[in-house]
């Protein structure tokens, strides 16, 4: 296979094709509908299964008939198309069924706009459905790695018979680069014993989300989280780039990852031990390396395109050892690589400190730069 | 010569309702005074001759809790 | 010349139905919707490809009286659930089993898509004016006046609104090729009723697309009357308001003999 130049949203449908999909359900919205229309031909020529449902509430729930079903199925959305789709996280995820999401992100709370932005962080990796549950969260920072990564989201799922879901935002559906897609690979033909395809011959399958009696749901409670754990075990992915010699860390997913990789060269060109580290997993999230990267570093600074989301979960696993500072830019922006790199040289110059919480110094330098706010 | 019948009443289902009871063309039903189930209900039961296998108590029971068994009297041919 | 009698069976309980006894409350009517669901499949010999689909209310736990694979669908959800199952499974029989709660009103929009893509499922659609899993509240299917914990005075229309027919409203859409309102008051009634499930799951056997069976049914323990009382309440008060007739049925149908 040779690289294409190819569109974000449209290169993760044709590599879902090529994984295998067999049936997509989806509702349009901006930035994600490219996924919705390239399906919409591309799988009936194929004799796949698609439909346009009536809401994101339909098509969470077709996801969730076809997946009792054992087949290989994905839906996508974006912010709050996904907010209405957090009823059926909940139901299939309590259900212990695999099916695979896209978020394309866009800028919030409420209708908001429709440019890039990561603010799903929170209503995507911490739940943001009801009950306890853990998707599996993957944030691509290219098309080449969202290709990938859709492939890798639907053997997740059917392993740990779990969501997984393809976090990226607004600029990564919309933009074009070269990359390259998987060859084409069979549609299934042999079901999990789970699948509830009809009775031949054997005893009825049920598939429910109800224990009514409360000591029945919290032995399911267990047994999705003892698989939880062994994702976490085994599934978490990461990158890092110029971290040996690091006297700082920039943490950053996705496009702010992207971004920031460019300051941390400029930062580099101009003598300053700045690395990254690009959670590839935010669930599971990559504690462990970033504990131990706040043992030996003197500064980590997160950059987010929300307000600090997954700020939390790293101050959560740094406990102080080192400075954290934090530069985001929610609403819809992208941080440019040149206020990243004034927010390394602050810390380089060491102007980084243990005291208060990141987010509240970071707002106070943004309404001071911004009187109108 | 009205046909003949006997119905089965499986009481593990039965919620004497009455339905049955009501409907029964030739009222011989009656939630038995004697017996009760483990639900605590007192199951239907025939009380009297003269069901015909008619079917209308099985058509009404919402639990599908009953049987019915019809008797059909044929004369036989002579045979030549 | 003698006589000979033979014993021959008439009815028996079906074996789509498990050994569990129900939750339903003593005389409710979903448990005669469900047997006469049951029996229908039976006689179409369609237990090992029928694939039913639960909703929320009463009969959420529908899926441990058949004995055939089911799934359990969010409040509203059943058609959609049905849709995924059924593009995936086309050549099995996939079917909704949805109060009126469920259906009429959190899942008006997912029964009016279905039916208006003409969606290949079956749905029964029991109608007993109120909620009845919750204890008897205000549906979008009670009756003027009619009092329930959430209208205590009765249903006062000028704040609560009017009553849905929901086999009318869906027998405008060009989707829908089966559309009966049947009644599960009397004998002859709960025969009907079967016959036009007959007709709806072959409709569906026959890939002629949406079909719907509403069903006139009953809640004794909500309503506050004998399961008696309640089958009277049903003749003389929902059906002048919720006419037993056939709402859409399509010419094609007109083919299916049952």
């Amino acid at each position: 296979m040779t690289k294409q130049l190819l569109k974000g949203n449209v290169a993760i449908a044709e590599a879902a094709v090529r994984y295998g999909l067999q049936a997509y359900f989806g509702y349009p919205i901006t930035p994600q509908t490219e996924l919705l229309e390239y399906l919409s031909k591309r799988m009936p020529e194929l004799g796949r299964v698609f439909v346009q449902a009536e809401s994101e509430l339909g098509a969470v729930n077709m996801v969730y008939g076809a997946a009792c079903t054992g087949a290989r199925v994905m839906s996508s959305s974006s912010s709050p198309g996904v907010s209405l789709m957090l009823e059926g996280l909940s139901y299939i995820a309590g259900t212990e069924l695999p099916a695979v999401f896209v978020d394309v992100m866009r800028g919030g709370p409420g209708l908001g706009n429709i440019a890039p932005s990561q603010q799903d962080y929170n209503q995507i990796v911490h739940g943001g459905g009801h009950g306890d549950y853990y998707p599996i969260v993957l944030a691509p920072a290219n098309i080449q790695e969202a290709i990938d990564y859709i492939g890798l989201a639907f053997t997740l799922a059917e392993k740990y018979r779990s969501l997984a879901i393809l976090l990226i935002d607004g600029c990564l559906g919309q933009m074009m680069e070269p990359a390259e897609l998987p060859e084409m690979q069979p549609v299934r033909t042999v079901y999990p014993a789970w699948a509830a395809r009809g009775a031949a011959g054997r005893e009825p399958i049920i598939h429910t989300s109800i224990y009514l009696n409360p000591l029945d749901q919290e032995k399911t409670n267990l047994r999705i989280l003892s698989r939880w754990r062994e994702v976490q075990a085994k599934e978490i992915r990461f990158r890092g780039y110029y971290l040996d010699d690091a006297k700082y860390a920039i943490i950053a997913f996705g496009t702010a990852g992207r971004v920031a990789l460019s300051a941390v060269r400029a930062a580099r060109n101009a003598g300053i031990k700045v690395g990254m580290f690009r959670p590839i997993t935010l669930a599971p999230f990559p504690a462990q390396a970033i504990r131990e990267l706040s043992e030996r570093l003197e500064g980590i600074l997160v950059v987010e395109m929300n307000s600090g989301q997954m700020l939390e979960d790293v101050l959560a696993n740094t406990h102080n050892r080192a400075a954290v500072e934090f530069y985001g830019r929610p609403g819809g922006n992208i941080p440019l690589a040149d206020d990243i790199l004034t927010e390394i040289k602050r810390i380089a110059q060491g102007k980084s400190t243990l005291n208060g919480h990141p987010r509240d110094r970071w707002v106070d330098r943004m309404l001071a730069a911004n009187p109108g706010a | 010569m009205p046909a003949n019948g006997r119905i089965e009443v499986n009481e593990k289902f039965c919620k004497a309702c009455g339905l049955c009871v009501e409907t029964c063309p030739q009222n011989v039903l009656g939630l038995s005074a004697s017996r009760i189930n483990a639900k605590g209900y007192h199951p239907v039961e025939l009380i009297q001759a003269g069901c015909t296998g008619c079917g209308i108590c099985a058509i009404v029971c919402p639990e599908a809790a009953i049987a019915v068994y019809r008797e059909i009297v044929r004369v036989r041919e002579p045979e030549f | 010349m003698d006589e000979f009698s033979k014993e021959t069976l008439v009815y028996e309980r079906p074996n789509t139905l498990t050994d569990f006894t129900t939750h339903y409350c003593p005389g409710c009517t979903h448990g005669i919707a469900h047997r006469l669901t049951a029996e229908v499949l039976e006689e179409m010999n369609a237990r090992e490809r029928a694939v039913g689909v639960a909703s929320v209310g009463c009969s959420v736990f529908a899926y441990n009286y058949f004995n055939f694979d089911f799934v359990q669908a969010p409040h509203g959800r059943a058609p959609a659930m049905a849709t995924g199952v059924k593009r995936l499974l086309p050549d099995r029989i996939v079917f909704t089993y949805q109060g009126d709660g469920d259906l009429a009103s959190i899942g008006m929009s997912e029964i009016v898509a279905a039916a208006a893509r003409g969606e290949n499922i079956t749905v029964v659609f029991i109608n007993n004016t109120n909620y009845g899993m919750t204890g008897g509240q205000m549906a979008p299917t009670t009756l003027p006046g009619q009092v329930t914990t959430s209208s205590p005075h009765g249903r006062d229309v000028e704040t609560a609104g009017f009553p849905i027919r929901v086999s009318e409203m869906l027998s405008t859409l060009d989707g829908a090729t089966y559309v009966v309102r049947r009644s599960l008051h009397d004998p002859k009634n709960i025969r009907m009723a079967k016959k036009a499930l007959r007709i709806a799951f072959t409709v569906q056997e026959r890939g002629l697309g949406f079909s719907m069976v509403e069903l006139l049914s009953t809640c004794p323990t909500n309503w506050g009357m004998t399961p008696m009382e309640s089958l009277h309440w049903v003749e003389t008060k929902m059906i002048p308001y919720y006419p037993v007739g056939d709402y859409k049925v399509a010419p094609v149908v007109a083919e299916i003999k049952v």
